[in-house]
C-alpha cells in the first residue's frame, strides 16, 4: 500500500516503513540505542530526502526509547540521578552540536563530515566491543577465571563526587558530564541519538553494570531527541508526522520484543551482537566512501538550503 | 463604412491565421491525498481549420511542467582515497517534472529556433544560467540533472505518443509519478508544421494536497511549535501505549 509524505513529498510503500520501524525497534529495545544510525542512512536509501530523514527520525527515537524506557522502569534498570547528570551534559552538547553544524554547513562538505563521523566512530566503538566481549565470553568459559579487580583510574580521582547507589558507583559528576556533553554534540552532528556511543562510554568509562546502561541511556536520549525534534520542526519545517507514525508504530511494538530478548541474553552476548551490527553499518558507509559511485552527479535543494 | 471595411478585412485575414487549437483534459486538478499513488492525465483535442489544411502534415507536441526549483547538482570526485564532493553547479530553474509528447520523433518535428523560442524540449527547458567559472564542464552538470530525473521518471520524454487521428483529433496521456510536488502544471499544446509552430494553447494543472496531507502541511508551515509538541506527544503516547498493551497481554 502507497502512501504519500505530506512534508517529504515521496510516495513510498506503508508496509516497508512498518517493517524497517519494527525491525529497528528491536534493536533499539534490545541494546539501549536509538536505532537512529541503522535508521536514518536507511531512510536515505529509499528516497526520503535527508533533512527530512534526520529530524523525523529524532521524532520516531523519542516514542521507541519512551517505549524501551517504561519496561527498564518495571525492572529497576534505570538510574535516574545518572540519567538527569548525562542530561545536563547532552543538552549543553546538542546545543554546541547545532552550532557546529551550521558552521560546517556554510563551509560546505557537511555531508562528507557526518560520514566521516559515522565511519570513525562506528569503527572504533565497534572494533573495541568486539574484542572486549569476546574475551569476556572466553574468561567465562573457563571456570578458575580471575575475578575482575575494580580499577581506581583517573575518574576516581576527580572531585564532586556523588553517589549513585542503582548503578553501585561512587564517582565524580565530571565524567559523566563530559561523556553527555561529547554525546550530545555527536549526536546533533550526526542526526542521531547516540545510544551506540553512550552505553559504551557508560560501561568502560563510567563503570556502569550493562543492565543499567541500557535503561539509562534510554532515559537520557529521550529527552535530547525531543529537544532537537522541538529544533528541526520549528527552524526546518522537517518533521513528517505521517512518516514518523508509521515508523513508530513499528517501533515501539518492536522495542518492547527486543526488551524482551536482551533480558534473555547474557550481557556479554548482547554487547558482541552490537558491536557486529556497528561494524557492519561502519563497513558499509566505508565502502561508499572508497568505491567508485556509478553516479558521480547528485542533486539537492538549492539555494539556502 | 469603416465597420463594413473592417469585416472584409477579418474575412480575408482569418484564413490566413489557418489553424487552432481546441483542447480538453481529462481533469484539471489533481488531489494529493494520502494514499496517493500517481496519476494519468488525458489530454486531448482537436484543430479548428477555416480552410483546407495545407499539403503538409501536421504535428502536435504536448508539454507538461511541474513548478520551477533551484537545484544544486554536486559532482564527487577521488580525493585522498575517498570520494568526495568537489565541484557544484546552482541550476537556478528546473522544473520538478516536465514531459514532452509528441506525435512524431521530436528532433524531426521541431527546428532548433523553434524550439530555442518556446522551450519546449527537455534540456531547453531547464535554465540555467551562469555556471561558476571554477566548474570546467557546466553542460555536464546539467546533463546529470536531466539523466537523474528521467531515471526517476520526472523527466519523460515521449516521442511518438501523442496520437493524431486525420490531422484533426488528438490525444495523448501523461503519466504523473506519486512523487510530484505541489503546485501549478503548465500545460501547453503546440501545433507545428514543417517544423515551425503555428499555434499554442496553454492552460494548468493544479496539483493540491487535500484532506489530511493538506491539513498536516498547513500545521507544520504555520505552527510549528504546536505541530513538534504535537509530534513529540503522538511519540509518547503511542511509546506508553505499546508498553501498557505489552504489559497487558504478558508477552
Amino acid at each position: 500500500m502507497q502512501i504519500y509524505l505530506p512534508i517529504a513529498e515521496v510516495s513510498v510503500n506503508a508496509f516497508l516503513l512498518l517493517g524497517l520501524g519494527g525491525i529497528v525497534g528491536i534493536l533499539s529495545g534490545m541494546f539501549g540505542v536509538g536505532g537512529g544510525f541503522l535508521m536514518t542512512p536507511l531512510l536515505f536509501f529509499i528516497g526520503i530526502p535527508p533533512a527530512v530523514a534526520v529530524a523525523t527520525e529524532a521524532n520516531q527515537i523519542v516514542a521507541s526509547s519512551f517505549s524501551g524506557v517504561l519496561a527498564h522502569f518495571k525492572r529497576r534498570t534505570v538510574d535516574l540521578k545518572m540519567g538527569l547528570v548525562l542530561l545536563i551534559g547532552g543538552l549543553i552538547g546538542a546545543a554546541i552540536g547545532v552550532q557546529v553544524f551550521t558552521i560546517l554547513r556554510e563551509m560546505g562538505q557537511v555531508d562528507l563530515l557526518v560520514k566521516l563521523c559515522y565511519v570513525v566512530f562506528l569503527g572504533v566503538i565497534g572494533g573495541l566491543m568486539f574484542f572486549e566481549s569476546l574475551r569476556a565470553i572466553r574468561r567465562s568459559k573457563k571456570p578458575s577465571a580471575v575475578p575482575e579487580r575494580k580499577k581506581h583510574g583517573l575518574v576516581h580521582a576527580l572531585p564532586f563526587k556523588m553517589k549513585f547507589r542503582t548503578s553501585g558507583l561512587y564517582i565524580s559528576v565530571i565524567p559523566p558530564i563530559i561523556v553527555g556533553l561529547f554525546v550530545g554534540v555527536l549526536a546533533a552532528i550526526m542526526g542521531v541519538g547516540g545510544g551506540f556511543i553512550m552505553v559504551p562510554a557508560m560501561i568502560y568509562i563510567l563503570g556502569m553494570p550493562t543492565k543499567v546502561v541500557i535503561g539509562t541511556s534510554l532515559f537520557q536520549i529521550i529527552f535530547v531527541t525531543a529537544f532537537t525534534t522541538l529544533l528541526h520542526a520549528t527552524t526546518n519545517y522537517t518533521v513528517d508526522m505521517a512518516l514518523a507514525v508509521l515508523l513508530l508504530i513499528g517501533g515501539v511494538i518492536g522495542a518492547q520484543i527486543g526488551t524482551r530478548i536482551g533480558v534473555k541474553l547474557k550481557a556479554e552476548q548482547l554487547r558482541i551482537l552490537l558491536s557486529i551490527m556497528v561494524i557492519a553499518v561502519c563497513a558499509k558507509l566505508a565502502l561508499d566512501l572508497l568505491i567508485e559511485p556509478s553516479e558521480l552527479f547528485s542533486l539537492g535543494s538549492g539555494g539556502h538550503s | 463604412m469603416i465597420r463594413a471595411l473592417a469585416f472584409l478585412f477579418c474575412l480575408v485575414v482569418t484564413p490566413l491565421a489557418a489553424e487552432e487549437v481546441v483542447a480538453g483534459l481529462s481533469r484539471d486538478e489533481v488531489r494529493i491525498t494520502a494514499n496517493f499513488d500517481g496519476s494519468d492525465i488525458l489530454i486531448y483535442g482537436a484543430v479548428k481549420r477555416n480552410a483546407p489544411a495545407a499539403t503538409e502534415p501536421m504535428e502536435v507536441i504536448i508539454t507538461v511542467s511541474g513548478p520551477a526549483q533551484t537545484v544544486n547538482v554536486r559532482k564527487k570526485d577521488w580525493r585522498l582515497g575517498i570520494w568526495v564532493n568537489t565541484s557544484a553547479v546552482e541550476v537556478d530553474e528546473a522544473p520538478s517534472f516536465y514531459a514532452v509528447a509528441s506525435s512524431g520523433a521530436l528532433r524531426d518535428v521541431l527546428t532548433r529556433t523553434e524550439d530555442l523560442r518556446h522551450r519546449i524540449s527537455i534540456p531547453r527547458a531547464i535554465r540555467s544560467v551562469g555556471a561558476p567559472s571554477t566548474v570546467e564542464n557546466a553542460a555536464e552538470f546539467t546533463d546529470a540533472l536531466i539523466r537523474i530525473r528521467t531515471a526517476n521518471n520526472l523527466y519523460q520524454k515521449l516521442d511518438h505518443s501523442v496520437k493524431l487521428y486525420d490531422q484533426t483529433l488528438f490525444s495523448t496521456t501523461i503519466d504523473l509519478p506519486a512523487n510530484l510536488v505541489e503546485g501549478p502544471y503548465d500545460t501547453r499544446i503546440f501545433l507545428v508544421r514543417g517544423g515551425v509552430v503555428v499555434d499554442d494553447y496553454e492552460t494548468v494543472i493544479n496539483v493540491n494536497k487535500v484532506g489530511l496531507e493538506r491539513w498536516i502541511y498547513d500545521l507544520a508551515h504555520q505552527r510549528p511549535l504546536i505541530y513538534g509538541l504535537l509530534s513529540l506527544f503522538i511519540a509518547i503516547v503511542a511509546g506508553w501505549g505499546a508498553s501498557a498493551i505489552f504489559r497487558y497481554i504478558r508477552f
